[in-house]
């Protein structure tokens, strides 16, 4: 359904799932009404495409993705203690693929598809259909095409649909991370018929008519969206992908106000709240049901960036490390949510990330450093956060700026609004000490590397180059992680990492969830709402 | 052609330099913010050939007196462009919003009206007296609070601790649905459709956002009230009147008042422009989906189109209520009535 | 009040000067002498600042964080253990900065350009009309928004935005003051003495745009409080860890509902009390300059 839903459609449409005669007490007892099978959850993001592949679409789009299309494969379900339900990245499941082989070179991925698939529209979800859709994804460009190509996948020739069930992915390299990459939200299976029947000469992949009608075979379709304000998600009963969804509507409001987000899902008026502050699940806890998940592959640091000249003294980037009041920042910026990344053992002795540096607060060694290295006098230098994740920084960069201050380093905060951010820190990489917080989709220690440390990608705020991880990081990325000399050159990477310091980890965040009248809520690596399993209760 | 008709040709053609100038100004003002929208909107890991892909599709690339040109080639054929953040034209944005955020200024305009104008005028005839320094204080209390703060003060108390007031969920609770789009104001559109249950939900929705811009807008419209009846209570005509032995009340509203609105009617004009602006901030604490904070949004995102497309709808407004106010001035002041044309 | 006392009004102005007719004033109405008193306060508190603070507005203390208020901390402590009551004391000289130095700059321009629109008219005048009425097209909170994210977010910019949306303000009445009196008795009489139309304009006509323009002045400073207070809490404001009302109110805001309530209640309860000063100060300097209006 499209945007311009009317009244009466809307009614029809309703018909089924809230029955004709509750709708009168509806308007009655309005929020009392939602009952099992309607979940409301609220969010301070904006919906801003029902379209992954579309461009400028924001990663709250992403959960529109994950709810209404299906992909070949997806993640399995694992407990994690005391958040929870997670995904789980070490086990690869069935979506719209029945069953898949991979070739003895494992070049070759071909995949079976479900013979009982079927698009909201009652065809038959074909192999084509997903080579259209694959097509799409590496062609489109921006984002969807990035992440494409971590998982090897660049060009529609590697795409095949031998028939209506039969589809095979070709690789110019055996890569661990192909078949994990099917599982993140971008190659979704779209509808091809119905979106070449909107394309057009100008818009081949028919970016426009998906941004706002969804055409897939995914769990939920949309029963209504309107920008800025909700999206409404009906069930499809004929979904194969997974277990049926015990909830018939899912509605998601966009609150931007987190006062407001916390009072609602205190008094029970929403079941179900998106990304809390970490100060509300720390006082909510005990009221509803908190979900705090540390996310894989994730940390909050400290960047220190090699081209201003003081951070080229290592001495200067370890009595850093050494002036962070680490506890202090974990208590009042996380409120104790997610895991500490300070104090950890000098010997790396395997190969988890993220992990604790061998760094830990100390003055007196972060003074002696300073004298040590070619700036005793001290220096200063502006810090810089970002406007729109000021709810982390601003705590933590004040209280990281009163102790280098306690070391001679002066700095001056600097709030640098959403859309210069990533242009300054990331693409630019001119701010010289700032905070970052890059988390990878696909969860290996390498692709956190791929990402962070090595020259010129995006995520190496800090500008740092060293020649033997980038051999380790190509070496290691594609390499399956039970080869022999898989762990080895990991933690070798992870010594250079922690004695070169471009990045200084602070602690692992939390994705916070509150939950009160819906159960089963799961984590996500994606980091946005996956509403198929909630249930009401 | 009448001089009447005349008249507001002039002022259209008055507003067109105007109207120039807004287009001019927000596009610079636009280009000014920082930040490369390319950038941003081409997604958390994009790399460098797909960040000048999005930048040549959104047409950055060309120099700006080009961006400038083609961007009133799009306007004249009204054509606002796209809003990236919340990937719909600017056009349709604008008109779902906006009458979010009229009928809630327009609501708390009369609401302010309501209390403002009978304070004005009780303060104006007795001054100096005890109800006089209330009023004042009272007024200037009013529009002395930052309105986001009584806004979430409000939601606190009313919301929060008292359990009266209705979440603060944006026009409507989700479990309704908004009335049949007419005019947009879901009051006049649910008393349309005889839906009450609808309307009471909307009204009830609309009381606190509008409250905290009333009392934000309390304090003007009492003081030009009690000044312009000060003016109007002691000038020779009521004086004559008063002489004439008209009685009190008819002095005071058939004559003085009568006279005393013109200036309380610019004083709206002027308050309805700057409570626009002042929903910025209500509307975030509110989650109202008006264009106000559609325009905060976008701003913080560099959404050129979004910024530009509000700025100058909002001028548009300015300018069509100004002439609006300019009509009823005639409507209202004896000397230009419709009968002494 | 009556058309006697008016009459005396004047006779004792004559007598000793402007001085005991404020002072008469004031004695006749206590709100303004109350707003005169909290000005004095505010003023002493933006001098002395940080001696009046028990603490160092700036020092975060782990132990002692989100305190209710207490002996201690009167105003309790924030998320990072900051004396509430010291921040919004030593927060008072930033604001009346921000504030007096737009209202003092937008004073000038718009002076200057009334001035200049006002006495010598013509195609000057059109150009700065219409430019003025472009800027008052626009919504001003919003053009203010606009201002400082374009030039970032400094104290500067702030200032510079708030002056540049009050400008119009100032210049139109300037503009209207100077026009009606540009061809009065005392104008052409000061021009056939031999003076300069700089000199007429400097020294005859302009000093009569004051007394309105005082109470402009006054209205605007509060306004001109709210208004950074507003660009704060959109997080345009001014950087941290700096104290400023408008970010104490809305970062404290966030916290209402979870049981803090000083962090937004006492500064915002400042910030109302400084605009609330400024805007009776304005009306009672309309009493003063503008005796008419009392009736």
């Amino acid at each position: 359904m499209t945007l311009s839903t009317s009244r009466r459609n809307f009614l029809k449409m309703s018909g089924g799932v809230l029955g004709a005669s509750s709708l009168p007490l509806l308007k009655i007892m309005p929020v009392q009404a939602a009952n099992k099978d309607v979940i409301v959850a609220v969010t301070g993001q904006t919906i801003n495409s029902l379209d992954l592949h579309r461009k400028g679409t924001n990663r709250a789009s992403y959960q529109v993705a994950v709810n209404c299309y299906d992909r070949l494969v997806s993640f399995g379900t694992k407990e994690v203690p005391g958040a929870g339900l997670s995904y789980d990245y070490s086990k690869i499941e069935p979506e719209l693929a029945e069953s898949w082989t991979i070739s003895e070179d494992g070049l070759k991925l071909t995949f079976k598809l479900k013979p009982n698939a079927k698009f909201w529209d009652g065809t038959k979800v074909t192999a084509h259909d997903v080579k259209w859709s694959f097509d799409r994804a590496v062609s489109v460009g921006g984002f969807p095409s990035v992440q494409m190509k971590a998982g090897g996948l660049v060009k529609p020739e590697q795409f095949e649909a031998i028939d209506d069930e039969t589809f095979v992915i070709t690789l110019a390299q055996a890569s661990k991370l192909t078949l994990p990459d099917l599982a993140v939200p971008v190659p979704f299976v779209i509808n091809s018929k119905v979106a070449k029947a909107h394309a057009t000469e100008n818009d081949p992949w028919a970016t426009e008519f998906l941004h706002k009608t969804p055409a897939g075979s995914g769990a939920f379709k949309v029963a209504k969206w309107m920008p800025g304000e909700q999206l409404v998600y009906e069930r499809n009963d004929d979904w194969v992908g997974g277990p049926l969804p015990a909830a018939k509507r899912v509605i998601v409001r966009e609150v931007p106000s987190p006062a407001t987000r916390r009072a609602l899902i205190e008094k029970g008026n929403v079941q179900l709240s998106f990304n809390i502050p970490n100060k509300d699940a720390k006082e909510l806890a005990d009221k509803v049901d908190v979900y705090s998940t540390p996310i894989e592959n994730c940390m909050h640091c400290v960047g220190l960036n090699y081209t201003f000249e003081p951070f080229q003294d290592p001495n200067v980037r370890k009595a850093v490390a050494y002036a962070i009041p680490y506890e202090e920042i974990f208590q009042t910026a996380a409120y104790g949510r997610g895991a500490p990344l300070w104090g950890g053992p000098e010997k790396i002795d395997s190969i988890q990330w993220p992990r604790k540096s061998p760094y830990f607060t100390d003055l007196d060694k972060a003074k002696e450093l300073m004298a040590q290295s070619g700036f005793a006098s001290g220096f200063s230098v502006p810090f810089s956060i970002s406007l729109g994740l000021s709810d982390w920084m601003e705590p933590t960069a004040l209280l990281i700026q009163e102790n280098l201050a306690k070391i001679g380093i002066t700095t001056e905060i600097e709030k640098i609004p959403g859309a210069n951010w990533r242009t300054a820190a990331l693409v630019e990489k001119k701010l010289p000490l700032h905070l970052e917080n890059f988390g990878g989709w696909l969860n290996t220690p390498d692709y956190y590397f791929f990402w962070a440390y090595k020259k010129g990608h995006l995520f190496n705020s800090s500008n740092y180059m060293n020649p033997e991880i980038e051999t380790l990081v190509d070496e290691t990325l594609h390499m399956p992680m039970d080869d022999p000399k898989y762990a080895p050159n990991i933690m070798r990477m992870f010594e250079i990492a922690f004695e070169d310091l471009p990045r200084i980890p602070l602690w692992q965040p939390a994705l916070n969830v509150a939950a009160n009248g819906a159960k089963d809520y799961e984590f996500w690596f994606h980091r946005q709402l996956d509403v198929r399993p909630l249930k009401g209760t | 052609m009448s001089p009447r008709l005349r008249a507001i040709l002039m002022r259209l053609v008055q507003a067109i330099p105007v109207v120039i100038g807004v287009v001019v100004i927000s596009f610079l003002l636009t280009r000014a913010l920082p930040g490369d929208p390319a950038v941003y909107f081409a997604g958390a890991a994009a790399d460098e050939a797909s960040i000048a892909q999005i930048r040549e599709s959104m047409g950055l690339d060309k120099p700006l007196p080009q961006q400038f040109l083609n961007y009133v080639i799009d306007l004249v054929q009204g054509d606002f462009g796209q809003s990236i953040s919340s990937g719909q034209p600017v056009i349709d944005d604008l008109t779902n919003r906006l009458p979010a955020s009229l009928e809630l200024t327009l609501t708390a305009l009369i609401l302010s009206c309501a209390i403002a104008i009978p304070l004005g005028v009780m303060a104006a005839k007795k001054p100096g007296s005890l109800s006089d320094q209330l009023c004042r204080i009272l007024v200037t209390a009013g529009v002395s609070l930052p309105t986001f703060f009584t806004g979430i003060a409000l939601v606190y108390i009313f919301y929060y601790l008292l359990e009266i007031a209705p979440s603060p969920l944006g026009r409507l609770d989700f479990a309704f649905i908004e009335p049949d789009s007419v005019t947009g104001f879901y009051l006049i559109d649910a008393a349309l459709a005889g839906d009450w249950e609808t309307w009471f939900a909307a009204f009830k929705q609309l009381i606190l956002p509008a409250v905290t811009l009333a009392l934000f807008t309390l304090a003007p419209i009492a003081r030009m009230t009690r000044a312009s009846m000060l003016s109007a209570l002691s000038s020779d005509f009521i004086r004559t009147a008063r002489a004439a032995g008209l009685n009190e009340s008819r002095v005071t509203y058939g004559y003085a008042f009568r006279n005393a609105l013109l200036p309380v009617v610019t004083t709206l004009g002027m308050v309805f422009s700057f409570s626009l602006g002042a929903n910025v901030l209500v509307e975030k604490v509110f989650a109202w989906p008006g264009i106000g904070s559609y325009a905060v949004e976008a701003l913080v995102v560099s959404d050129y189109a979004a910024v530009q497309g509000f700025v100058l709808s909002m001028a548009l407004l300015f300018v069509t209520l100004n002439l609006v106010i300019d009509l009823t001035y005639s409507l209202i002041d004896p000397r230009i009535g419709f009968d002494s044309k | 009040m009556t058309v006697t006392h008016e009459n005396s009004v004047s006779a004792n102005a004559q007598k000793s000067g402007a001085l005991s007719h404020t002072l008469y004033v004031l004695k006749g109405n206590p709100v303004t002498l109350l707003a005169f008193l909290m000005l004095g306060f505010f003023i002493l508190s933006a001098l002395m600042g940080e001696h009046l603070a028990p603490y160092d507005p700036l020092a975060s203390n782990a132990d002692r964080v989100l305190q209710p208020p207490s002996l201690d901390h009167w105003f309790g402590t924030d998320p990072l253990g900051r004396d509430v009551f010291s921040r919004v004391i030593t927060a008072t000289r930033l604001d009346l900065f921000i504030a007096v130095s737009a209202v003092a700059l937008s004073f000038v321009i718009g002076s200057l350009l009334g001035c200049v629109a006002g006495y010598w008219g013509g195609k000057l005048d059109i150009i700065l009309s219409r430019t003025l009425d472009t800027i008052m097209a626009f919504p001003i909170f919003v053009l203010a928004m606009g201002i400082v994210a374009a030039l970032g977010n400094t104290v500067e910019n702030i200032v510079y935005a708030t002056a540049i949306i009050n400008v119009p303000f100032y210049a139109r009445l300037v503009r209207a003051e100077v026009n009606i009196r540009r061809n009065a008795g005392f104008v052409h009489a000061a021009k056939l003495s031999g003076n300069s139309d700089l000199r007429v304009l400097a020294l005859h006509i302009y000093p009569n745009t004051l007394p309105p323009m005082m109470v402009q002045v006054s209205l605007n400073l509060g306004w001109a409080i709210l208004n950074a207070a507003g660009l704060s809490f959109i997080g345009l404001g001014v950087r941290p860890p700096t104290p400023e009302w408008g970010i104490m109110v809305a970062e404290g805001a966030n916290f209402i509902v979870s049981g803090e309530w000083w962090l937004a209640v006492f500064p915002g309860l400042w910030l109302m009390l400084a605009v609330f000063t400024f805007n009776l100060l304005g009306d009672g300097l309309r009493d003063i300059v503008d005796p008419r209006q009392r009736s």
